[in-house]
């Protein structure tokens, strides 16, 4: 099969998995719920305060929830070490990491739905600046924790304590990352500023480190 | 081998010295902060020296990648672990500098700033070489190390940006330098290379030795077919 | 050593020469040098420890020599060669939340196997030539540990390989299977494929092994077509 024909034939198995096994998902999503209202009894600010610090709020709690997703990305593969049938075949390992990254975005992004409306509500949030422009920066910046976060989950593969591991590694990384996508939307959101350089900075990220995945993720799967 | 260490470790001794003497005594007082400037001195050149040790690392992982060779592995651990240590004194002399002189601990200053991140970056590689249950540890540290490399620019600019729109007090002053403070400070940085020069050259042999012994322990027969 | 007859200008299967594998302070492969011609059944025999996982790992790509060579099939490269490698181990390499038919589905994908009639027909054949069900619609999870190992074997099987590696393929097997899966090996080696297989009941394949391989502490130590010498 072709590259994408594998990466679409893998993506879709992880999709069927997922749903079948609904306690799963369920569960993250009361996670993602309960980290809203967590945060929103934390920090309960006026509707003017709010709208400076909800960037940051909503983008650390879609983290929190990132990575209780990511932490679970390879959890099928290792159970009956389905990894080593993957590495057997002449299948590429970048067609696994590529399906891997889009399941996990797809799921993140499914989780930020749930989570964003909640904090609309709770938060009383309103942008000021030019709203569709939360969508890119959405994308964006949850890419940028996707694409590392599973990379960094294989390499947690190969050490002790994997479920702390993977916020270990990644959380350094992503900072330039979680700079630009607080203050883009905090940009947004207050109307100040505006969120086109970070746009771009978030947009200079996800390309080198979708490459730099994409080249290193075989050396990291072969690395017993 | 030994000799160009003694000879190492001797003008280190000297350098550091002569630079600790012009740092704290020699070194024209500055006009507004007084002596407390004069971590200036360490914060500088501490900041520069792990920087240095970082880029080598990068240097070296890459190398250890394409050629699998085991020196240069232990050149880029050798580093990382200095060059976090230097990183840490970067760190205290910051906060040290700033609470006596603005009334601060902690200011998003760009080079603080971008020290705390490379630390932290560093201790995570370090911490992954050590909890690494693979026998490819360096592999995987290599990849780790290119990853924080690449995020080296990204940092810098997302915190430039940031300092922009949220300007606050720059440790180390902009503006330009008193030529005799300029001096004293590449005397402490040349004190400094030396110094990171001879605790680097020790921890390497220390390291080529440890994996010297893990090999023949390997190939030896402990007891008979046990494990 | 006792030769099988076959063609003796065909390349040796597999060649290993100064293998060793190191994990930290522990050295599972000590020094492996041997030719393993091809078209033959190799039973590997030994202690808990003595590296037969090891060797078939390395034999499979999943794991490099520290030092030394392996030549499998005629090149260093693995991975070259991997569409013509079946691998099975202990773990059942297998999803256990699908079925069997679609666990061989997807790794039938895996292999190139496009077409979807091509693909169904080739994990039928492969699942009933293992004596199980392909229409069966039970999770792999939920499968006896015999119709796991069975099924697992058929994943092996998919690409038609010519070098199978097997560890450990009769454990937790019922005695009537495991004499079913012998046959089936012979078979497969009667048709030109080369088998490894690690086992700790080497007496199933008493009647039908070209050779008995025998490894302790890392290194081979006794080769012989007969079971009982070879265990000395």
């Amino acid at each position: 099969m072709s590259f994408f024909g594998i990466t679409r034939a893998t993506l879709a198995k992880d999709v069927r998995l997922e749903w079948r096994s609904k306690d799963a998902i369920n569960a993250m999503l009361f996670f993602s719920l309960l980290v809203v209202v967590i945060f929103s009894f934390s920090f309960d600010p006026t509707a003017e305060e709010s709208r400076r610090i909800a960037g940051g709020l909503v983008w650390v709690a879609f983290l929190f929830a990132a990575i209780v997703a990511l932490n679970q990305t390879w959890a099928r593969e290792l159970r009956n070490q389905v990894l080593d049938a993957y590495r057997v075949s002449p299948a590429p390992a970048n067609a696994l990491f590529l399906a891997k990254a889009l399941g996990n975005f797809i799921f993140v992004t499914v989780l930020e739905a749930l989570m964003t409306p909640l904090f609309i509500v709770f938060y009383k949030l309103r942008a000021l600046g030019p709203t569709w422009e939360l969508l890119p920066i959405a994308a964006l910046g949850t890419w940028a924790l996707v694409v590392n976060g599973t990379f960094f989950a294989a390499i947690s593969l190969r050490t002790r304590s994997r479920e702390i591991m993977l916020p270990l590694l990644l959380f350094p990384i992503s900072i330039p990352a979680l700079l630009g996508m607080v203050n883009a939307t905090t940009a947004i959101l207050t109307g100040e500023g505006s969120a086109r350089f970070w746009i771009a900075l978030l947009v200079a990220y996800d390309v080198v480190f979708t490459s730099a995945c994409l080249l290193l993720f075989e050396t990291v799967l072969e690395a017993e | 081998m030994k000799r160009g260490f003694s000879i190492l470790a001797i003008v280190t001794a000297l350098l550091l010295s002569f630079a600790l003497y012009e740092a704290l005594i020699a070194a024209p007082t500055e006009r507004t902060m007084g002596d407390v400037q004069r971590i200036f001195y360490y914060h500088v050149p501490s900041a520069w020296t792990a920087f240095l040790l970082f880029l080598i690392n990068f240097v070296a992982s890459v190398v250890f990648l394409i050629r699998r060779d085991t020196k240069a592995d232990i050149l880029a651990l050798v580093t990382a672990e200095v060059g976090v240590v230097f990183c840490t004194v970067v760190l205290v002399t910051g906060p040290i500098w700033a609470r006596p002189v603005w009334g601060i601990w902690w200011t998003w200053d760009l080079r603080l700033t971008l020290t705390l991140v490379l630390w932290l970056i560093y201790v995570s590689y370090l911490v992954l070489r050590r909890f690494s249950t693979s026998s490819q540890t360096p592999v995987l540290a290599s990849v780790l190390a290119i990853f924080g490399a690449l995020d080296v620019p990204l940092v810098y600019f997302s915190i430039w940006f940031f300092r922009t729109q949220h300007p606050s007090p720059v440790i180390g002053g902009g503006g330009s330098l008193d030529p005799r403070m300029a001096h004293v400070l590449l005397i402490n940085w040349a004190a400094f290379l030396c110094l990171a020069w001879l605790v680097c050259w020790t921890r390497f042999r220390l390291e080529v030795l440890e994996r010297e012994v893990e090999e023949a322990q390997a190939l030896e027969s402990l007891l008979e077919g046990s494990r | 050593m006792a030769e099988a007859q076959s063609n003796p200008d065909a390349l040796p299967a597999v060649v290993a020469d100064g293998v060793v594998k190191q994990f930290g302070r522990l050295a599972a492969l000590r020094g492996v040098s041997a030719q393993f011609a091809a078209g033959r059944l190799y039973v590997i025999l030994g202690d808990n420890g003595a590296g037969k996982t090891t060797l078939l790992r390395t034999l499979a790509g999943l794991a490099q020599p520290t030092r030394g060579t392996i030549s499998i099939l005629g090149t260093t490269s693995v991975r070259s060669v991997c569409t013509q490698i079946g691998y099975m181990a202990h773990p059942s390499l297998l999803y256990d939340e699908m079925s069997g038919m679609e666990n061989l589905r997807y790794f039938a994908g895996l292999y190139g196997i496009e077409d979807d009639r091509t693909a169904n027909d080739r994990c039928r054949e492969v699942i009933a030539s293992v004596k199980l069900d392909p229409e069966l619609e039970r999770p792999v999870g939920q499968y006896s540990q015999g119709m796991r190992q069975r099924m697992s074997l058929a994943r092996a099987l998919l690409n038609d390989p010519k070098l199978l590696l097997l560890d450990e393929p009769f454990s937790n097997v019922d005695s009537r299977s495991a004499q079913e899966m012998a046959v089936l090996l012979a078979q497969m080696r009667d048709r030109g494929k080369t088998l490894f297989v690690v086992t700790h009941q080497p007496g199933l394949l008493e009647d039908v092994a070209d050779e008995f391989v025998r490894m302790d502490a890392g290194k081979i130590v006794n080769r012989n077509a007969k079971l009982r010498v070879a265990s000395q």
